[in-house]
Protein backbone atom coordinates (compact mmCIF):
# COMPACT_ATOMS: atom_id res chain seq x y z
CA UNK A 1 0.00 0.00 0.00
CA UNK A 2 3.08 2.20 0.18
CA UNK A 3 4.49 2.24 -3.30
CA UNK A 4 1.23 4.73 -4.12
CA UNK A 5 2.64 7.47 -1.75
CA UNK A 6 4.80 10.18 -3.24
CA UNK A 7 8.13 9.64 -2.45
CA UNK A 8 10.72 12.55 -4.07
CA UNK A 9 13.84 12.96 -2.83
CA UNK A 10 14.59 15.24 0.81
CA UNK A 11 16.56 18.38 0.21
CA UNK A 12 19.25 17.61 1.88
CA UNK A 13 20.93 20.68 4.17
CA UNK A 14 24.76 20.66 5.96
CA UNK A 15 22.61 19.94 8.90
CA UNK A 16 20.25 16.71 7.86
CA UNK A 17 22.60 15.37 4.96
CA UNK A 18 23.82 12.99 8.00
CA UNK A 19 20.40 11.80 8.76
CA UNK A 20 19.58 10.97 4.93
CA UNK A 21 22.29 9.19 4.51
CA UNK A 22 21.53 6.68 6.57
CA UNK A 23 17.92 6.67 5.67
CA UNK A 24 19.53 5.52 2.44
CA UNK A 25 21.77 3.11 3.94
CA UNK A 26 18.21 1.64 5.83
CA UNK A 27 19.26 3.15 9.64
CA UNK A 28 17.40 5.98 11.58
CA UNK A 29 19.45 7.90 13.05
CA UNK A 30 19.47 10.97 15.65
CA UNK A 31 21.49 13.66 17.08
CA UNK A 32 22.15 12.95 20.83
CA UNK A 33 23.66 15.77 22.68
CA UNK A 34 27.05 15.50 24.03
CA UNK A 35 26.11 17.29 26.84
CA UNK A 36 22.59 16.90 27.95
CA UNK A 37 22.57 13.15 26.25
CA UNK A 38 18.34 13.98 24.65
CA UNK A 39 18.03 12.84 21.70
CA UNK A 40 16.70 15.69 19.22
CA UNK A 41 14.12 15.63 16.86
CA UNK A 42 14.02 17.09 13.84
CA UNK A 43 17.93 16.76 12.94
CA UNK A 44 19.84 19.64 13.65
CA UNK A 45 23.36 20.49 15.07
CA UNK A 46 22.35 22.28 17.50
CA UNK A 47 20.37 21.11 21.05
CA UNK A 48 17.05 22.98 21.91
CA UNK A 49 17.31 21.25 25.70
CA UNK A 50 20.89 22.86 26.76
CA UNK A 51 22.03 25.19 23.78
CA UNK A 52 25.19 22.91 23.14
CA UNK A 53 26.42 22.61 19.67
CA UNK A 54 28.03 19.20 20.55
CA UNK A 55 25.59 16.28 18.69
CA UNK A 56 26.46 12.88 17.75
CA UNK A 57 24.62 10.94 15.54
CA UNK A 58 22.63 7.49 17.11
CA UNK A 59 21.73 4.52 15.13
CA UNK A 60 17.88 3.86 16.80
CA UNK A 61 15.67 0.82 17.20
CA UNK A 62 13.19 1.93 14.35
CA UNK A 63 10.38 0.89 16.74
CA UNK A 64 8.08 2.89 18.09
CA UNK A 65 4.25 3.57 19.35
CA UNK A 66 1.49 5.39 17.65
CA UNK A 67 0.91 8.67 19.62
CA UNK A 68 -1.76 9.99 17.69
CA UNK A 69 -3.02 9.50 13.84
CA UNK A 70 -5.34 11.03 11.31
CA UNK A 71 -6.44 10.07 7.66
CA UNK A 72 -5.94 12.94 5.13
CA UNK A 73 -8.60 12.70 2.84
CA UNK A 74 -7.33 15.29 0.08
CA UNK A 75 -3.34 16.04 0.23
CA UNK A 76 -1.73 18.59 -0.78
CA UNK A 77 1.29 18.97 -3.24
CA UNK A 78 2.54 15.61 -4.22
CA UNK A 79 0.02 14.00 -2.58
CA UNK A 80 -3.14 15.57 -4.02
CA UNK A 81 -5.02 12.33 -5.64
CA UNK A 82 -2.97 9.83 -3.68
CA UNK A 83 -6.57 9.00 -2.56
CA UNK A 84 -6.83 8.91 1.55
CA UNK A 85 -3.36 8.47 3.63
CA UNK A 86 -2.33 8.07 7.50
CA UNK A 87 -0.61 10.77 9.00
CA UNK A 88 0.72 10.12 12.10
CA UNK A 89 3.13 10.80 15.24
CA UNK A 90 5.05 8.16 16.27
CA UNK A 91 6.57 8.14 20.12
CA UNK A 92 10.15 6.27 19.17
CA UNK A 93 11.01 3.79 21.91
CA UNK A 94 14.15 6.40 22.28
CA UNK A 95 12.15 8.84 23.33
CA UNK A 96 11.30 11.62 20.75
CA UNK A 97 7.97 11.80 18.74
CA UNK A 98 8.15 12.40 14.63
CA UNK A 99 5.98 13.10 11.94
CA UNK A 100 5.55 10.50 9.50
CA UNK A 101 3.22 7.89 7.42
CA UNK A 102 1.86 4.82 8.91
CA UNK A 103 1.46 2.39 5.35
CA UNK A 104 1.05 -1.40 4.62
CA UNK A 105 -2.49 -1.05 6.62
CA UNK A 106 -5.81 0.48 6.01
CA UNK A 107 -5.41 3.76 7.27
CA UNK A 108 -8.74 3.90 8.74
CA UNK A 109 -8.00 1.17 10.85
CA UNK A 110 -4.68 2.76 12.18
CA UNK A 111 -4.97 3.29 16.28
CA UNK A 112 -3.16 5.36 18.97
CA UNK A 113 -1.31 3.24 20.73
CA UNK A 114 -0.01 0.59 18.23
CA UNK A 115 3.35 -0.79 18.12
CA UNK A 116 4.73 -0.01 14.60
CA UNK A 117 8.53 -0.36 12.87
CA UNK A 118 10.32 1.81 10.74
CA UNK A 119 10.38 0.92 6.65
CA UNK A 120 12.43 2.98 4.36
CA UNK A 121 10.80 3.93 0.74
CA UNK A 122 12.99 4.49 -1.93
CA UNK A 123 12.73 8.20 -3.27
CA UNK A 124 14.46 9.75 -6.09
CA UNK A 125 17.45 7.91 -6.95
CA UNK A 126 19.56 6.91 -4.34
CA UNK A 127 17.44 7.90 -1.44
CA UNK A 128 14.87 6.71 0.87
CA UNK A 129 11.72 8.19 3.43
CA UNK A 130 11.60 6.85 6.61
CA UNK A 131 7.91 5.46 7.14
CA UNK A 132 6.18 3.41 9.82
CA UNK A 133 4.18 -0.19 9.40
CA UNK A 134 2.75 -2.16 11.83
CA UNK A 135 5.01 -4.45 14.37
CA UNK A 136 3.85 -7.95 13.48
CA UNK B 1 5.96 48.32 33.70
CA UNK B 2 2.10 46.94 33.08
CA UNK B 3 -0.19 48.06 29.87
CA UNK B 4 -3.16 48.19 31.82
CA UNK B 5 -5.19 50.95 31.58
CA UNK B 6 -2.59 52.73 29.16
CA UNK B 7 -4.23 52.29 25.67
CA UNK B 8 -7.31 52.34 23.81
CA UNK B 9 -8.68 50.75 21.03
CA UNK B 10 -10.68 53.65 19.27
CA UNK B 11 -11.60 52.52 15.76
CA UNK B 12 -12.28 48.81 14.80
CA UNK B 13 -13.43 47.80 10.92
CA UNK B 14 -13.94 44.37 9.40
CA UNK B 15 -14.13 44.48 5.71
CA UNK B 16 -17.67 43.42 4.95
CA UNK B 17 -16.72 41.68 1.71
CA UNK B 18 -15.68 38.26 1.88
CA UNK B 19 -14.44 37.35 -1.94
CA UNK B 20 -12.46 40.87 -3.20
CA UNK B 21 -11.22 39.72 -6.75
CA UNK B 22 -10.71 43.20 -7.81
CA UNK B 23 -8.41 44.87 -5.48
CA UNK B 24 -4.73 44.39 -4.39
CA UNK B 25 -3.55 43.13 -1.17
CA UNK B 26 -2.02 47.27 -0.50
CA UNK B 27 -5.63 48.19 -1.55
CA UNK B 28 -7.43 45.95 0.98
CA UNK B 29 -4.92 46.87 4.11
CA UNK B 30 -5.48 50.60 3.03
CA UNK B 31 -9.51 50.47 2.78
CA UNK B 32 -9.51 48.74 5.95
CA UNK B 33 -6.81 51.20 7.37
CA UNK B 34 -9.64 54.46 6.24
CA UNK B 35 -12.25 51.75 7.93
CA UNK B 36 -10.76 51.94 10.99
CA UNK B 37 -9.74 55.30 11.10
CA UNK B 38 -13.16 56.71 10.54
CA UNK B 39 -14.55 54.54 13.19
CA UNK B 40 -12.20 56.38 15.59
CA UNK B 41 -12.61 59.92 14.09
CA UNK B 42 -9.13 60.43 13.12
CA UNK B 43 -7.21 60.70 10.09
CA UNK B 44 -4.29 59.04 8.40
CA UNK B 45 -1.87 61.77 9.20
CA UNK B 46 -2.58 61.47 12.89
CA UNK B 47 -0.97 57.37 12.40
CA UNK B 48 2.37 58.00 14.60
CA UNK B 49 3.21 53.86 14.93
CA UNK B 50 2.14 51.05 12.45
CA UNK B 51 1.86 47.31 12.79
CA UNK B 52 1.63 44.70 10.36
CA UNK B 53 2.23 40.63 9.75
CA UNK B 54 3.01 38.16 6.97
CA UNK B 55 -0.21 38.79 4.94
CA UNK B 56 1.18 42.57 4.38
CA UNK B 57 2.51 42.38 0.74
CA UNK B 58 6.36 42.71 -0.21
CA UNK B 59 8.85 44.28 2.66
CA UNK B 60 5.43 44.36 5.00
CA UNK B 61 5.88 47.55 7.46
CA UNK B 62 8.34 48.91 4.91
CA UNK B 63 6.14 48.74 1.77
CA UNK B 64 2.39 49.75 3.50
CA UNK B 65 3.98 53.05 5.49
CA UNK B 66 5.09 53.81 1.76
CA UNK B 67 2.02 52.82 0.13
CA UNK B 68 -0.15 54.65 3.10
CA UNK B 69 2.15 57.35 3.36
CA UNK B 70 2.62 56.73 6.91
CA UNK B 71 4.62 58.97 8.89
CA UNK B 72 6.01 56.36 11.78
CA UNK B 73 8.05 56.51 14.72
CA UNK B 74 7.50 52.89 15.93
CA UNK B 75 6.48 49.83 14.01
CA UNK B 76 6.61 46.26 14.40
CA UNK B 77 5.99 43.56 12.10
CA UNK B 78 5.87 40.02 14.27
CA UNK B 79 4.38 37.71 12.72
CA UNK B 80 2.89 34.51 14.49
CA UNK B 81 0.47 33.29 12.00
CA UNK B 82 -3.32 34.30 12.94
CA UNK B 83 -2.05 35.83 16.54
CA UNK B 84 -0.14 38.28 15.07
CA UNK B 85 -2.85 40.67 15.61
CA UNK B 86 -3.81 40.07 19.20
CA UNK B 87 0.24 40.75 19.65
CA UNK B 88 0.01 43.29 17.57
CA UNK B 89 -2.83 44.96 20.50
CA UNK B 90 0.14 44.33 23.17
CA UNK B 91 2.51 46.08 21.94
CA UNK B 92 1.27 48.89 20.81
CA UNK B 93 -0.24 49.22 24.05
CA UNK B 94 3.45 48.92 25.79
CA UNK B 95 4.62 51.31 22.62
CA UNK B 96 1.64 53.87 24.15
CA UNK B 97 2.73 52.89 27.49
CA UNK B 98 6.09 53.74 27.14
CA UNK B 99 5.56 57.68 25.12
CA UNK B 100 6.37 55.51 21.65
CA UNK B 101 3.35 56.31 20.47
CA UNK B 102 -0.12 57.96 20.05
CA UNK B 103 -1.92 56.56 17.49
CA UNK B 104 -0.97 53.00 15.69
CA UNK B 105 -2.78 51.23 13.34
CA UNK B 106 -2.92 47.68 12.62
CA UNK B 107 -4.10 46.20 9.44
CA UNK B 108 -4.68 42.89 8.16
CA UNK B 109 -5.61 41.92 4.74
CA UNK B 110 -6.56 38.82 2.69
CA UNK B 111 -7.20 36.98 -0.63
CA UNK B 112 -6.90 33.60 -0.40
CA UNK B 113 -10.07 32.85 -1.96
CA UNK B 114 -9.49 34.62 -5.08
CA UNK B 115 -5.95 33.07 -5.86
CA UNK B 116 -4.04 34.67 -2.86
CA UNK B 117 -1.86 32.67 -1.00
CA UNK B 118 -2.77 29.16 0.21
CA UNK B 119 -3.61 28.82 3.76
CA UNK B 120 -0.74 29.21 6.19
CA UNK B 121 0.94 30.33 3.48
CA UNK B 122 4.52 32.34 3.23
CA UNK B 123 6.89 31.57 0.89
CA UNK B 124 9.19 31.72 3.71
CA UNK B 125 7.89 28.57 5.06
CA UNK B 126 9.34 26.65 2.78
CA UNK B 127 12.67 27.11 3.89
CA UNK B 128 11.90 26.57 7.75
CA UNK B 129 14.21 24.17 9.44
CA UNK B 130 11.47 21.89 9.78
CA UNK B 131 10.02 22.08 7.50
CA UNK B 132 11.49 18.57 5.57
CA UNK B 133 10.41 17.14 8.25
CA UNK B 134 6.87 17.63 7.98
CA UNK B 135 6.19 18.01 3.93
CA UNK B 136 7.56 14.84 2.83
CA UNK B 137 4.73 12.78 4.58
CA UNK B 138 2.15 15.33 3.41
CA UNK B 139 1.42 17.08 6.10
CA UNK B 140 -1.44 19.48 6.07
CA UNK B 141 -3.09 22.15 8.33
CA UNK B 142 -6.43 19.95 8.62
CA UNK B 143 -4.28 16.98 9.14
CA UNK B 144 -1.83 19.21 12.09
CA UNK B 145 -5.07 19.79 13.84
CA UNK B 146 -7.02 16.28 13.27
CA UNK B 147 -3.68 14.74 14.92
CA UNK B 148 -4.24 17.07 17.85
CA UNK B 149 -8.30 16.36 18.16
CA UNK B 150 -7.86 12.56 17.66
CA UNK B 151 -5.09 12.82 20.83
CA UNK B 152 -7.73 14.60 23.00
CA UNK B 153 -10.32 12.44 22.19
CA UNK B 154 -8.01 9.35 23.23
CA UNK B 155 -7.03 10.66 26.60
CA UNK B 156 -10.13 12.54 27.52
CA UNK B 157 -12.63 10.62 25.82
CA UNK B 158 -13.73 14.23 23.93
CA UNK B 159 -16.38 12.88 20.62
CA UNK B 160 -17.30 14.69 17.87
CA UNK B 161 -20.60 15.40 18.69
CA UNK B 162 -18.97 17.75 21.02
CA UNK B 163 -16.89 19.51 18.64
CA UNK B 164 -19.89 19.76 16.33
CA UNK B 165 -21.94 21.93 19.42
CA UNK B 166 -19.06 24.26 18.95
CA UNK B 167 -19.76 24.77 15.27
CA UNK B 168 -23.55 25.05 15.81
CA UNK B 169 -23.39 27.66 18.08
CA UNK B 170 -21.25 29.50 15.71
CA UNK B 171 -23.65 29.06 13.05
CA UNK B 172 -26.82 30.31 15.81
CA UNK B 173 -24.53 33.51 15.59
CA UNK B 174 -23.85 33.80 11.91
CA UNK B 175 -27.40 33.46 10.92
CA UNK B 176 -28.04 36.93 12.59
CA UNK B 177 -24.93 38.34 10.67
CA UNK B 178 -25.91 39.88 7.24
CA UNK B 179 -22.03 39.57 5.99
CA UNK B 180 -21.30 36.27 7.50
CA UNK B 181 -19.98 33.49 4.60
CA UNK B 182 -22.02 30.88 6.12
CA UNK B 183 -25.40 32.25 7.70
CA UNK B 184 -27.12 29.14 7.53
CA UNK B 185 -27.90 27.39 11.21
CA UNK B 186 -26.28 23.52 11.29
CA UNK B 187 -27.06 20.87 13.53
CA UNK B 188 -24.86 18.63 15.08
CA UNK B 189 -25.76 15.92 12.76
CA UNK B 190 -25.21 17.99 9.72
CA UNK B 191 -21.51 18.51 11.12
CA UNK B 192 -21.09 14.93 11.39
CA UNK B 193 -22.73 14.08 7.95
CA UNK B 194 -20.02 16.73 6.37
CA UNK B 195 -17.48 15.00 4.69
CA UNK B 196 -13.98 14.04 6.66
CA UNK B 197 -11.51 16.17 5.73
CA UNK B 198 -9.14 14.37 8.10
CA UNK B 199 -10.18 12.20 10.74
CA UNK B 200 -12.03 13.51 13.02
CA UNK B 201 -12.18 16.71 11.60
CA UNK B 202 -15.82 17.09 9.00
CA UNK B 203 -15.73 20.23 6.72
CA UNK B 204 -18.11 21.65 9.04
CA UNK B 205 -15.60 21.53 11.59
CA UNK B 206 -13.68 23.53 9.18
CA UNK B 207 -13.34 27.41 9.27
CA UNK B 208 -14.38 29.39 5.94
CA UNK B 209 -12.02 30.41 3.90
CA UNK B 210 -12.40 34.39 2.68
CA UNK B 211 -10.69 37.08 1.09
CA UNK B 212 -11.17 39.95 3.47
CA UNK B 213 -9.22 42.21 6.20
CA UNK B 214 -9.39 44.35 9.29
CA UNK B 215 -7.87 47.01 10.86
CA UNK B 216 -7.64 48.34 14.70
CA UNK B 217 -6.82 51.88 15.86
CA UNK B 218 -5.29 52.35 19.25
CA UNK B 219 -4.66 55.36 21.20
CA UNK B 220 -3.38 57.19 24.35
CA UNK B 221 -5.76 58.08 27.14
CA UNK B 222 -4.85 61.64 26.29
CA UNK B 223 -6.20 60.98 22.43
CA UNK B 224 -8.99 58.83 23.50
CA UNK B 225 -10.41 61.82 25.93
CA UNK B 226 -10.63 63.94 22.24
CA UNK B 227 -12.24 61.24 20.73
CA UNK B 228 -16.34 60.82 20.63
CA UNK B 229 -16.86 57.54 19.82
CA UNK B 230 -16.95 54.59 23.31
CA UNK B 231 -13.00 53.48 23.23
CA UNK B 232 -11.96 50.10 24.51
CA UNK B 233 -9.69 49.43 27.43
CA UNK B 234 -7.15 47.17 27.02
CA UNK B 235 -6.39 45.71 30.09
CA UNK B 236 -4.33 43.00 30.13
CA UNK B 237 -2.41 41.18 27.21
CA UNK B 238 -0.51 37.51 27.42
CA UNK B 239 1.74 36.21 24.49
CA UNK B 240 3.61 32.37 24.00
CA UNK B 241 5.12 29.92 21.66
CA UNK B 242 4.65 27.06 22.11
CA UNK B 243 6.86 24.32 19.90
CA UNK B 244 7.79 20.79 19.06
CA UNK B 245 10.18 20.95 22.12
CA UNK B 246 12.96 18.28 20.68
CA UNK B 247 10.16 15.79 19.52
CA UNK B 248 8.87 16.16 23.05
CA UNK B 249 5.54 16.93 21.84
CA UNK B 250 2.49 16.88 23.56
CA UNK B 251 -0.85 17.20 21.48
CA UNK B 252 -3.42 18.10 24.55
CA UNK B 253 -2.70 21.68 24.99
CA UNK B 254 -1.71 24.78 23.76
CA UNK B 255 0.38 27.70 24.33
CA UNK B 256 -2.96 29.88 25.59
CA UNK B 257 -1.88 27.81 29.18
CA UNK B 258 1.37 30.47 29.31
CA UNK B 259 -0.76 33.19 27.36
CA UNK B 260 -4.36 33.38 29.33
CA UNK B 261 -2.64 33.40 32.69
CA UNK B 262 -0.32 36.30 31.80
CA UNK B 263 -3.41 38.08 30.63
CA UNK B 264 -5.59 37.35 33.47
CA UNK B 265 -2.98 39.00 36.19
CA UNK B 266 -1.56 42.03 34.25
CA UNK B 267 -5.79 42.56 33.69
CA UNK B 268 -6.15 41.38 37.45
CA UNK B 269 -9.23 39.39 36.32
CA UNK B 270 -10.08 35.73 36.49
CA UNK B 271 -12.11 33.92 34.27
CA UNK B 272 -15.14 33.69 36.16
CA UNK B 273 -14.74 37.52 35.85
CA UNK B 274 -15.45 37.45 32.05
CA UNK B 275 -18.41 38.31 30.39
CA UNK B 276 -18.15 37.58 26.14
CA UNK B 277 -15.09 35.63 24.39
CA UNK B 278 -13.57 35.42 21.11
CA UNK B 279 -12.06 32.26 20.95
CA UNK B 280 -9.92 31.77 17.56
CA UNK B 281 -11.72 28.93 15.67
CA UNK B 282 -9.76 27.92 12.65
CA UNK B 283 -11.23 24.43 13.60
CA UNK B 284 -13.66 23.42 16.55
CA UNK B 285 -10.74 21.62 18.08
CA UNK B 286 -9.18 24.90 18.42
CA UNK B 287 -11.37 26.14 20.42
CA UNK B 288 -11.53 23.41 22.97
CA UNK B 289 -8.69 23.50 23.79
CA UNK B 290 -8.40 26.80 23.93
CA UNK B 291 -11.30 27.25 26.42
CA UNK B 292 -9.66 24.49 28.69
CA UNK B 293 -5.90 26.23 28.31
CA UNK B 294 -7.36 29.45 29.41
CA UNK B 295 -9.43 28.12 32.33
CA UNK B 296 -12.73 27.94 31.22
CA UNK B 297 -13.15 24.27 32.59
CA UNK B 298 -10.46 21.78 33.59
CA UNK B 299 -7.95 20.05 31.33
CA UNK B 300 -10.33 17.42 29.25
CA UNK B 301 -13.78 18.68 30.13
CA UNK B 302 -14.35 21.30 27.39
CA UNK B 303 -16.06 18.53 25.92
CA UNK B 304 -18.83 18.75 28.20
CA UNK B 305 -18.01 22.36 28.32
CA UNK B 306 -19.27 23.05 25.57
CA UNK B 307 -22.87 21.25 25.83
CA UNK B 308 -25.95 22.63 26.77
CA UNK B 309 -25.63 25.86 24.96
CA UNK B 310 -22.89 27.29 26.76
CA UNK B 311 -21.69 29.24 23.73
CA UNK B 312 -24.77 30.57 22.65
CA UNK B 313 -25.50 34.31 22.91
CA UNK B 314 -26.87 35.98 23.93
CA UNK B 315 -27.60 33.72 27.35
CA UNK B 316 -25.31 30.88 27.52
CA UNK B 317 -23.17 30.36 30.38
CA UNK B 318 -20.13 31.98 28.42
CA UNK B 319 -21.27 33.26 25.02
CA UNK B 320 -18.61 33.32 22.18
CA UNK B 321 -17.57 34.38 18.82
CA UNK B 322 -20.81 36.38 18.11
CA UNK B 323 -19.69 37.56 14.59
CA UNK B 324 -20.47 33.86 13.72
CA UNK B 325 -16.48 33.56 13.74
CA UNK B 326 -13.81 32.01 11.85
CA UNK B 327 -16.04 29.15 11.66
CA UNK B 328 -18.98 30.82 10.15
CA UNK B 329 -18.58 34.18 9.42
CA UNK B 330 -15.15 34.85 7.99
CA UNK B 331 -10.83 33.83 8.43
CA UNK B 332 -9.56 36.80 5.91
CA UNK B 333 -6.77 35.54 4.86
CA UNK B 334 -6.94 32.78 6.70
CA UNK B 335 -5.79 34.66 10.43
CA UNK B 336 -8.45 34.97 12.15
CA UNK B 337 -7.11 36.86 14.83
CA UNK B 338 -7.87 40.70 13.70
CA UNK B 339 -11.81 39.38 13.56
CA UNK B 340 -11.63 38.24 17.25
CA UNK B 341 -10.96 41.33 18.82
CA UNK B 342 -13.00 43.45 16.67
CA UNK B 343 -16.30 41.81 17.72
CA UNK B 344 -15.06 41.66 21.54
CA UNK B 345 -14.74 45.61 20.64
CA UNK B 346 -18.27 45.67 19.21
CA UNK B 347 -20.08 43.69 22.24
CA UNK B 348 -17.97 45.96 24.89
CA UNK B 349 -19.55 49.20 22.82
CA UNK B 350 -22.82 47.58 22.61
CA UNK B 351 -23.04 47.82 18.97
CA UNK B 352 -23.22 43.73 18.41
CA UNK B 353 -26.01 42.79 16.54
CA UNK B 354 -29.17 43.36 19.12
CA UNK B 355 -30.18 39.02 18.97
CA UNK B 356 -26.34 38.41 20.22
CA UNK B 357 -25.30 41.00 21.97
CA UNK B 358 -24.28 40.19 25.67
CA UNK B 359 -26.10 42.66 28.73
CA UNK B 360 -24.16 44.70 30.81
CA UNK B 361 -20.87 43.45 28.29
CA UNK B 362 -18.26 44.93 30.90
CA UNK B 363 -15.06 42.51 30.45
CA UNK B 364 -14.35 40.76 27.59
CA UNK B 365 -11.62 37.82 26.66
CA UNK B 366 -9.92 37.88 22.82
CA UNK B 367 -7.54 35.24 22.43
CA UNK B 368 -5.45 33.89 19.14
CA UNK B 369 -3.92 31.17 17.66
CA UNK B 370 -1.20 30.66 14.74
CA UNK B 371 0.48 28.29 13.01
CA UNK B 372 -0.58 24.86 14.04
CA UNK B 373 -2.23 23.34 17.47
CA UNK B 374 -0.60 22.41 20.32
CA UNK B 375 2.97 21.67 18.21
CA UNK B 376 4.15 25.13 16.88
CA UNK B 377 2.08 28.34 17.42
CA UNK B 378 1.65 31.43 18.57
CA UNK B 379 -1.05 32.05 20.71
CA UNK B 380 -1.79 35.73 22.23
CA UNK B 381 -5.02 36.96 25.02
CA UNK B 382 -6.04 40.10 25.50
CA UNK B 383 -8.34 41.07 28.09
CA UNK B 384 -10.60 44.20 26.59
CA UNK B 385 -12.73 46.35 29.17
CA UNK B 386 -15.90 48.76 28.49
CA UNK B 387 -14.48 52.05 29.21
CA UNK B 388 -15.77 54.21 32.48
CA UNK B 389 -18.85 56.25 31.27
Amino acid sequence: MSARLPTRAPERTAETAPFWDACAGGRLVLPRCDRCHELVWYPRRFCPFCASTSLSWVELSGRGTIYSATVIRQGQGPYRGVGPYCLAYVELDEGPRMLTNIVGVDPTRVEIGQRVRVQFDPAGDDDALPRFAPDT
Amino acid sequence: MSIRGKALIAGAYEHPARVIPDRTLAEIHAEVALGALADAGLAMSDVDAYFCAGDAPGFGGLSMADYLGLRCRHTDSTETGGSSYLIHVGHAAAAIAAGHAHVALITLAGNPRSGGPPPGGSGRVASAPESEFENLWGSTVAGSYALAARRHMHEFATTSAQLAEIKVAASLHAQHNPNAFLPQVVTVEEVLESPMVADPLHRLDCCVITDGGGALVMVSPEVASSLERPCVNVLGQGEAIKHTAGGRIDLTYTGAVWSGPAAFEEAGVTPADIDYVSIYDSFTITVLQTLEDLGFCPKGQGGRFVLDGTLVAPHGRLPFNTDGGGLCNNHPGNRGGMTKVIEAVRQLRGEAHPEVQVPDCELALAHGTGGSLATRMGSATVILGREAP
